[in-house]
């Protein structure tokens, strides 16, 4: 697959997440929302949601993945998954369950939502509350009951970090007893608060070599009854993660204020912007500057231009790359062969000094 | 409420079904019939949407074959169970007693 200008027609997005508000009720320290959320405030209207996926569905998406911040925040929730499931969209309402009480449950349902991920901190009361930054573990599991007595399937998410990644197996119990269909336990992304807290939450490879062997024994014990996913943290890798399956070429994000990204960080990169109140989203997707620049493989540098791997990871992450080189263009640093690599292994490296302390002070994500 | 159990495989008596979390789908943009899953979507070809359009938890695999040779010259038995064990193993397909339709209503309804 070359690059959008030797190959003109550009391949339809498969998935769109629409990040109806960047309000939480969560306080969360590893949240990925942009540092800065005063500046998003001007939310879109029910009207302008409905017009971008129309024009979403027409370019080809087929998933609709509805987060934020916390989606239950808009009140326009269940006419938002009622028309995207009307266009034939499978529905996915991703939330941390603060506010899925039962008659709103039994709207979601009546509007078509078609499946329900729910975020969980840890298995016991105290650290959940205290990493979600509220009271809040045992109305999750609540709600989680509720999902499931609605016979909806049900995914956990939980993000895994030095805090919580020891309580894998604890998880993982509580994840069956909530008779959960598939779990996520994926290892934090360092963007947005989770950057700014990166040296209090990057747990030690000791930690990580525990939790993983605790995985592969709940695979084999739960087979065919909860599929357990595990991400890798990238930062323990040696090769980048092919970020969003590439640069514009599976799928777009739109945030709260209408602007439209290749993926939920890309804010931070110094390109222009493209806002679906300026643009359709064909242009934004098929010609827009933004979406354009990093497409294919043309734009790359050495080593990803000669590596046998660049149509496997694309580069890996252009946030990650620009977050800590300062150029957006370069090889991701997680990759052994980037030139960079060295700041990766050197906060990986921090990370595995046991003496340091478990009580790092994380900053909480403001709540708006 | 929970049909499928490790391992278990259609044979040619099990009466399959999709998933509540699966949908089958046709899409225009891109001409196909597509699965949609909770985090994936399969482009599916001529053959698996036909497969995929009787998996309706009524018809056991053994009739999913023979209406398909009603309509297709060359339908491999083996090829049809095979697909139908790989999608069970991945729980996309669930494999009902026969008494699917009451439970899949709701479902059916919603489906648009």
């Amino acid at each position: 697959m070359g690059s959008a200008v030797d190959s003109p027609a550009v391949d339809r997005p498969f998935g769109l997440l629409a990040e109806l508000t960047y309000g939480c009720p969560l306080h969360c320290s590893y949240c990925s929302n942009p540092l800065e959320l005063a500046a998003h405030t001007d939310e879109l209207t029910t009207a302008e949601w409905q017009r971008v996926l129309v024009e979403a569905r027409d370019l080809g998406v087929l998933q609709l993945h509805l987060s934020g911040g916390e989606p239950l925040l808009r009140r326009d929730l269940p006419g938002i998954v009622r028309y995207a499931a009307e266009l034939g969209l499978y529905t996915n309402l991703i939330t941390s369950a603060l506010g899925l009480t039962p008659r709103r449950a039994e709207e979601l349902l009546a509007a078509g939502l078609d499946h329900v991920q729910i975020s969980l901190q840890s298995d016991e009361a105290a650290l959940s509350d205290r990493l979600a930054g509220v009271r809040s573990f045992e109305r999750k599991l609540v709600a989680a009951r509720l999902v499931k007595e609605l016979g909806w399937p049900l995914t956990l998410n939980v993000v895994l970090h030095r805090h919580n990644v020891d309580r894998v197996a604890g998880i993982l119990d509580l994840a069956e007893q909530l008779g959960a269909d598939r779990i996520e336990l994926a290892h934090t992304q360092y963007y947005g608060w989770a950057l700014r807290n990166r040296d209090g939450l990057l747990p030690s490879r000791a930690q990580l070599a525990r939790a993983e062997d605790v995985v592969r024994a709940a695979r084999g014990r739960l087979q065919g009854r909860m599929e357990v996913i595990y991400v890798l943290p990238d930062y323990h890798s040696r090769y980048p993660k092919p970020c969003m399956g590439g640069w514009g070429r599976r799928q777009l994000t739109v945030v709260p204020d209408g602007d439209v990204l290749p993926c939920p960080t890309a804010h931070t990169l110094p390109l222009p912007r493209a806002s679906v109140r300026e643009h359709s989203l064909a242009w934004i997707w098929e010609r827009s500057p933004l979406f354009q620049r990093f497409r294919g493989t043309n734009w790359m540098p050495d080593p990803c231009r000669s590596c046998d791997r660049r149509e496997l990871d694309f580069g890996g992450c252009r946030c990650q790359a620009f977050q800590l080189t300062g150029d957006a263009a370069r090889t991701d640093p997680v990759c052994h062969l980037s030139p960079d690599h060295g700041l990766v292994a050197a906060a990986v490296a921090a990370a595995d000094e046991e003496a340091r302390s478990r009580d790092t002070v994380l900053i909480p994500r403001r709540s708006r | 409420m929970r049909s499928t159990a490790p391992a278990q495989t259609a044979g040619s008596a099990g009466r399959p079904r999709l998933a509540r979390s699966v949908r089958l789908r046709f899409d225009p943009a891109r001409g196909r019939s597509v699965l949609l899953t909770p985090e994936a979507v399969t482009v599916l070809n001529g053959t698996g949407a036909a497969v995929l359009e009787l998996c309706d938890g009524r018809r056991t695999t053994a009739e999913i074959v023979a209406e398909l040779r009603g309509r297709y010259a060359h339908v491999d038995d083996d090829e049809v169970r095979a697909f139908v064990d790989r999608l069970t193993a991945r729980r996309w397909l669930e494999i009902g007693n026969g008494e699917a339709g009451r439970g899949q209503a709701r479902h059916g309804q919603r489906r648009g």
